[in-house]
């Protein structure tokens, strides 16, 4: 029966866990990319469209247990959507395939400005072990403007989480008139 | 008492341990022999420079049989007597320009027309600058028919692909899935690579069954190379497997009931999943536990307290899985959307040789774990749940019960460990080996060859979605589009696995 256990569920401790604060030098980069107009029109609140360029599979793991309830992503006021028509984030995982280029492309064309690009993974950082192929162009930085780099093989979602909440701080920072190279998050 | 095929196959002169070659006029028979030995399954089918090997599996069990055969342009195809060889012939041609002669579809598959050039694996790669040819699709006829395009990129946090349904109302008449977006070159970059650099290819063909995909490939190796590896690597990595399926289960369990809208066995599967890749992490320092199978052993002994963290984690999902296995299977809301949804036929599972949770909800007596049987598996008692009626409810049954029995093996194997070596060298030489383990999803197999001075020349590695995928569309057919996203998180194939 379902419900014993949802009544059990109303007197038990919550699942999910404290977060830990971005770091403030992220923070601080990542404001640098973006216009005062645009920090007042995203608020604190981000929708964040995933888009595979190819990954293996490893990074969507770790990206989809930040919306269990462990990690609870929606408490920050970021969420998943299901089309970038409705992102001011997207979230990249994989190396630049290039059977996937034109789809990505497309994807980022459809966001609306202002948005950011977050590479998620050492793979969408520069290829990772698949840099050398035929296959691949290398990061993602080669088929789109990359603003943050969550790197990892997979990020551990305390490393994603960390870095999306650097998105969320930089609202609060000021702006410069041109946009710095790509954040690194987590060091 | 063999049939014609396995006969055909056994008078091809021995090249490596059980790999025969066959004669081209052999080969252009071998279809025709197929048809008369319905039970000798095809798992594999691929290609090196000038040469096309299968791997087929005998009726009475037993190791598995290797045909080859040398090939300059093309061979005769296997489609016409095994469907499932289909896939495998298209991606031959993408990869290593070699055509099937007489296939079912000479359609591309992996390759897209994105990459510059042709057959980048032939070593005779040919440059192409057009533009990218649009996909054809099969046709679907009738009144009302009309088609609904998915992807490459998909609504979830998944990986990407095309469906392409024709839908008549609300009815799939036909899908068809286009892969090969993720394809990553893998095997390509594996080619004069040592076994041990290569490994962290292997590993990350398909990052939800990276255990099982390095382990085969570590067996490759060790089989090619002749090296045994000591017990306590061989009981780690089992460990390791079996965690893997916890987690891989785990998480499909939950997958599964949220796509039919009922959120609370997603929020505690999840958590329970959490828990176990923690133990994971404090065991062996990864939560997916990447790179820590290795050729030659394991690349890193289970660490002080990671015996305890697994144990309380095992614990835990032990203790709660009675109930959330309860409310799964009492919920009538939740039973009206699984049961009798997606079913698969016993014949066409036998047909395609599916594997895992496909394959043994659907009749396929198959676990490589026992009928492949290879350490630590052959010294542990485990029980290999099968079911007849191959829906969605008989998958999610499937992975209910090896979750149990995983957890009770994984607790066996902490028990068994030793002290001892957990990694050797491995020697500089050729040969040539083939390594078969039983991931989440089913059997993993890996062929490797390797030249004189100890690199890859050449590898394959096929995950089990292979055969699965095709079986998908099978599975759908007659049903609601509405249903598809349950039909297809019951399956859970791999995208990444299968575009290589």
């Amino acid at each position: 029966m379902l419900w014993p256990s949802l009544a059990r569920g109303l007197f038990r401790r919550p699942l999910t866990e404290p977060s830990t604060p971005p770091p403030p030098t992220t923070v601080a980069a990542l404001a640098e990319r973006l216009e005062a107009a645009a920090q007042a029109r995203l608020g604190r609140s981000l929708a964040i469209r995933h888009v595979d360029s190819g990954s293996c599979n490893g990074c969507e793991l770790e990206v989809n247990a930040l919306s269990g309830v462990v990690y609870d992503l929606e408490r920050f006021g970021l969420r998943f959507v299901a089309s970038p028509r409705h992102a001011d984030v997207l979230l990249v995982t994989g190396p630049a395939c290039h059977n996937m280029t034109e789809a990505v492309q497309r994807a980022f064309l459809c966001t609306p400005d202002p948005k950011w690009v977050v590479a998620v993974g050492d793979c969408a950082l520069d290829g990772g072990v698949f840099r050398d192929s035929y296959a691949v162009a290398g990061g993602v930085e080669r088929v789109l403007p990359v603003d943050l780099v969550i790197p990892g093989c997979p990020p551990s979602p305390t490393m994603l989480l960390e870095g999306l909440l650097s998105l969320l701080a930089v609202q609060e920072e000021g702006a410069a008139e041109d946009p710095p190279p790509p954040a690194a998050a987590g060091g | 008492m063999s049939g014609p095929a396995t006969r055909l196959i056994l008078a091809g002169a021995e090249r490596a341990p059980s790999r025969r070659e066959l004669t081209p006029a052999a080969w252009a028979d071998l279809p025709g022999a197929l048809r008369q030995e319905a039970e000798l399954e095809l798992l594999a089918l691929w290609a090196g420079i000038g040469a096309v090997h299968a791997a087929f599996r005998p009726a009475g069990g037993g190791a598995l049989l290797l045909a080859s055969t040398a090939a300059e342009e093309s061979y005769p195809a296997l489609s016409p007597a095994r469907p499932a060889a289909a896939w495998f012939e298209r991606a031959i041609a993408d990869l290593w320009g070699l055509r099937a002669e007489g296939g079912v579809d000479g359609r591309p598959w992996l390759d897209h027309g994105r990459w510059g050039f042709t057959a980048p694996l032939s070593g005779r790669a040919v440059a192409q600058a057009s533009e990218p040819p649009q996909p054809e699709f099969l046709p679907a006829e009738g009144e009302g028919v009309h088609q609904i395009p998915v992807g490459p990129i998909h609504a979830g946090v998944i990986e990407p692909g095309h469906f392409r349904f024709h839908v008549q109302g609300e009815t799939i008449v036909r899908l068809e899935t286009r892969l090969g977006y993720a394809h990553k070159g893998t095997l390509g970059l594996m080619r004069g690579k040592s076994p041990r650099a290569a490994a962290r290819l292997a590993a990350r063909l398909s990052g939800d069954s990276t255990v099982a995909h390095a382990w085969a490939f570590a067996r490759a190796a060790e089989a090619a190379l002749g090296v045994a590896v000591p017990p306590r690597a061989t009981l780690l990595r089992g460990l390791m497997a079996e965690l893997e399926r916890v987690a891989n289960h785990l998480s499909d369990w939950g997958f599964i009931c949220n796509d039919a809208a009922f959120a609370w066995p997603h929020a505690r599967c999840g958590a329970l999943r959490e828990v176990v890749l923690r133990a994971n992490e404090a065991a062996f320092g990864h939560r997916l536990l990447m790179d820590r199978v290795v050729p030659g052993g394991v690349s890193i002994d289970i660490a002080s307290s990671g015996m305890a963290a697994i144990r309380e984690a095992l614990a835990l999902v032990a203790a709660e899985m009675p109930a959330l296995r309860r409310v799964t299977e009492d919920h009538a809301s939740l039973q009206d959307r699984l049961a009798g949804t997606g079913a698969l036929r016993p014949a066409w599972a036998a047909l395609f040789a599916a594997g895992g949770f496909v394959g043994r909800a659907s009749g396929r007596d198959f676990d490589a774990r026992r009928d492949l049987p290879y350490a630590p598996y052959d010294a542990l008692p485990f029980a290999v749940p099968l079911l007849q009626a191959g829906d969605v409810e008989a998958r999610l049954t499937i992975r209910m019960e090896e979750l149990a029995q995983s957890l009770a093996l994984a607790a066996a194997l902490l028990d068994r460990l030793e002290p001892g070596e957990t990694l050797v060298s491995l020697p500089i030489r050729g040969g040539e080996g083939l390594g078969v383990v039983e991931g989440f999803r089913g059997e993993v197999l890996c062929w490797m060859a390797l030249a004189e001075d100890g690199l890859i020349r050449g590898a394959f590695l096929r995950d089990p979605s292979w055969l699965q995928w095709p079986l998908l569309e099978v599975a759908v057919e007659d049903n609601i589009v509405a249903d598809f996203p349950l039909c297809n998180k019951s399956f859970n194939c791999s995208y990444s696995g299968v575009d290589l």
